[in-house]
């Protein structure tokens, strides 16, 4: 019998590792430098959101969703929000949907402000991290201004948004995304040509099309394969069917191409944004059903009525007719669903999350199989994971 | 749609609703309709979305078991659903569906719930040597162990779970809804007397 001589050498990356981005555990098993098999170990980071969830009230439930992946908390929430709204059999007002997309584009641009300069940074430059941050600072004044804070804003709420936007915001939002595509050229005058990025970003983590499909990936990984797929258009929620933009998709499906796809969405966003302040007019931001939205505080001062529902919505909650729905929005990271069974308490009997991260870190080990235990870092910046949403 | 859906056998209650279907499977028929749906060029659900549990603690078949797929050249997402008893095992779909594997064993981590040939169904969520699952209704919210950094053995050490306060969840549906509006001596008022 002829003995073989296994030459491989395994080793632990994170759980604390910086390019790791928070607490990913990878097993990984070397043969010289080159990855025969990376093995990840989530959960570090569990913290049983759902199984929570089971014991809240629906709008209790709420804060929960900026808590997931929480670089983009109001797309999660709008997740939620359409998946309770759907059960109720509401339909919110033509204000709110427009607030909503805004919001959601926002996030979206300030995601990917986060992601573009951590995947540089994780390949070698450090200067986009630090002008990104500025940028994403200003985006989160607007989260502020609308919601008081800056990133757990819990602002949809299942029946429109919290309060409506303050004074003169729509002509502030229009001002800063008239400067906002300069910033993104010089974002670019920096990383697109650039030889380091390309050098480690081109022909790494390479998936093919039907590949993306298999394995569940969506969002800017799915479309980097060359697939033309976004959930604002092929299944459009809220005002998404008011607006045009177009589906940026990549050739090849490696790293440079999902970083390229997610400059050209920023891009995209901006659009919609200007469209949707287009197109926004004065009016209700919420249905005006008090037993679902809470009344105004004013009317509280003098209704009886209003009170009495201001304390059972806030006490019991609003119950929720039995049922199961299947809500998804087309999160900054990829399909983000919500599956709701309702049994007509005013408690989710059960909330699962389906969050995009954990599809594509599953596809970590094939996209790294062959390449340099470096090039893990470029990958896994690249497909854009977050633990708060992959171990929920 | 439907119709080619209900050709497949072994499927049972087909709805439809918007770009979402929902329908009822027998569990015995698992492979047969997974590869179906995937395989059909009329259906082409090539996408695997998710996997769940839901817990009815008081029913016989206790949990139902959820699949969600998704067809990106027919636009449409179809949940399927079946139930199973405790300790029942059912057929894996990973050689159908890659991204089934991680789907899968989270669903065995938090509800108990066990494949047959599986590659590898390990805990995925839960710590390491981690006992009982989680998402099933009779694990308690606070769970059963808490873990704290011990400065005399100097490392983390695990122990049952101690509240400052008692876990109070309460039941907010008022009693006064869903009462009958019956009073002794009502059936005299309507009664042929």
């Amino acid at each position: 019998m002829k003995e073989v001589e296994l030459n491989t050498t395994t080793i632990n990356f994170g759980p604390q590792h910086p390019a790791a981005h928070g607490v990913l555990r990878l097993v990984v098993e070397l043969e010289g430098e080159v990855v025969q098999r990376a093995e990840p170990h989530i959960g570090l980071l569990h913290r049983g959101t759902e199984k929570l969830i089971e014991y809240k009230t629906y709008l209790q439930a709420v804060p929960y969703f900026d808590r997931l992946d929480y670089v983009s908390p109001m797309c999660q929430e709008h997740a939620f929000a359409l998946a309770t709204e759907n059960l109720l059999g509401i339909n919110v007002p033509e204000r709110a949907k427009y607030i909503r997309v805004i919001f959601a584009e926002i996030t979206r641009i300030l995601n990917h402000l986060l992601n573009i300069p951590a995947y540089a940074a994780d390949i070698g430059a450090v200067t986009p991290f630090l002008w990104c941050f500025e940028e994403r600072e200003k985006l989160l004044e607007f989260h502020e201004a609308v919601s008081g804070a800056r990133f757990h804003a819990a602002y949809f709420r299942p029946g429109g948004v919290h309060q409506d936007m303050p004074e003169g915001m729509e002509e502030k939002l229009f001002d800063h995304f008239k400067t906002l595509p300069k910033f993104i050229d010089d974002l670019e005058s920096l990383l697109t040509n650039n030889r380091i990025l390309r050098q480690r970003s081109v022909d790494i983590g390479i998936i093919s099309k039907s590949e993306a499909i298999e394995w569940g990936c969506s969002g800017p990984v799915l479309r980097s394969a060359g697939v033309a797929w976004d959930l604002r258009r092929s299944q459009p929620y809220d005002a998404y069917d008011q607006v045009n933009f177009e589906v940026p998709v990549g050739k090849k499906g490696d790293c440079f191409d999902r970083y390229l796809v997610r400059i050209e969405e920023m891009r995209q966003s901006i659009s919609i944004i200007n469209q949707c302040l287009n197109k926004i007019k004065p009016g209700p931001i919420s249905i005006e059903d008090n037993k679902i939205t809470p009344p105004k505080r004013n009317q509280m001062k003098k209704s009886m009525e209003a009170l009495i529902h201001h304390f059972k919505l806030f006490t019991e909650g609003y119950r929720v007719p039995a049922g199961q729905v299947y809500s998804a929005v087309e999160a900054p990271k990829g399909e983000f669903g919500v599956y709701l069974v309702s049994d007509g308490s005013s408690k989710p009997y059960r909330c699962k999350i389906r969050a995009p991260g954990f599809a594509h870190l599953q596809t970590l080990d094939h996209l790294s199989k062959g390449h340099l235990m470096a090039d893990i870092a470029a990958i896994l910046g690249s497909l854009d994971i977050v633990f708060g949403e992959i171990d929920r | 749609m439907i119709k080619i859906l209900t050709k497949i056998g072994g499927i049972n209650n087909v709805l439809e609703n918007n770009n979402l279907l929902e329908i009822e499977f027998e569990k015995k028929n698992i492979i047969k309709i997974f590869n179906e749906l995937k395989d059909n060029s009329e259906l082409n659900f090539n996408q695997l979305l998710d996997i769940t549990a839901v817990d009815y603690p008081s029913r016989e078949f206790r949990f139902d078991l959820i699949y969600i797929l998704q067809s990106l050249t027919k636009n449409k997402k179809i949940i399927l659903k079946t139930f199973i008893k405790v300790n029942e095992k059912i057929e894996s779909i990973t050689k159908i569906h890659k991204s089934a594997d991680w789907y899968e064993r989270e669903c065995y981590d938090l509800f108990g719930i066990e494949f047959i040939n599986h590659p590898d169904l390990r805990r995925i969520m839960t710590d390491y040597n981690f006992e009982g699952y989680p998402l099933r209704k009779d694990f308690p919210l606070t769970g059963h162990t808490e873990v704290r950094y011990d400065d005399l053995e100097k490392k983390v050490i695990y122990e049952p779970v101690k509240l400052t306060q008692e876990f109070r969840n309460f039941d907010s549906e008022s009693p006064w809804e869903g009462m009958e509006n019956k009073l002794f001596g009502d059936e005299k008022s309507t009664g042929e007397n």
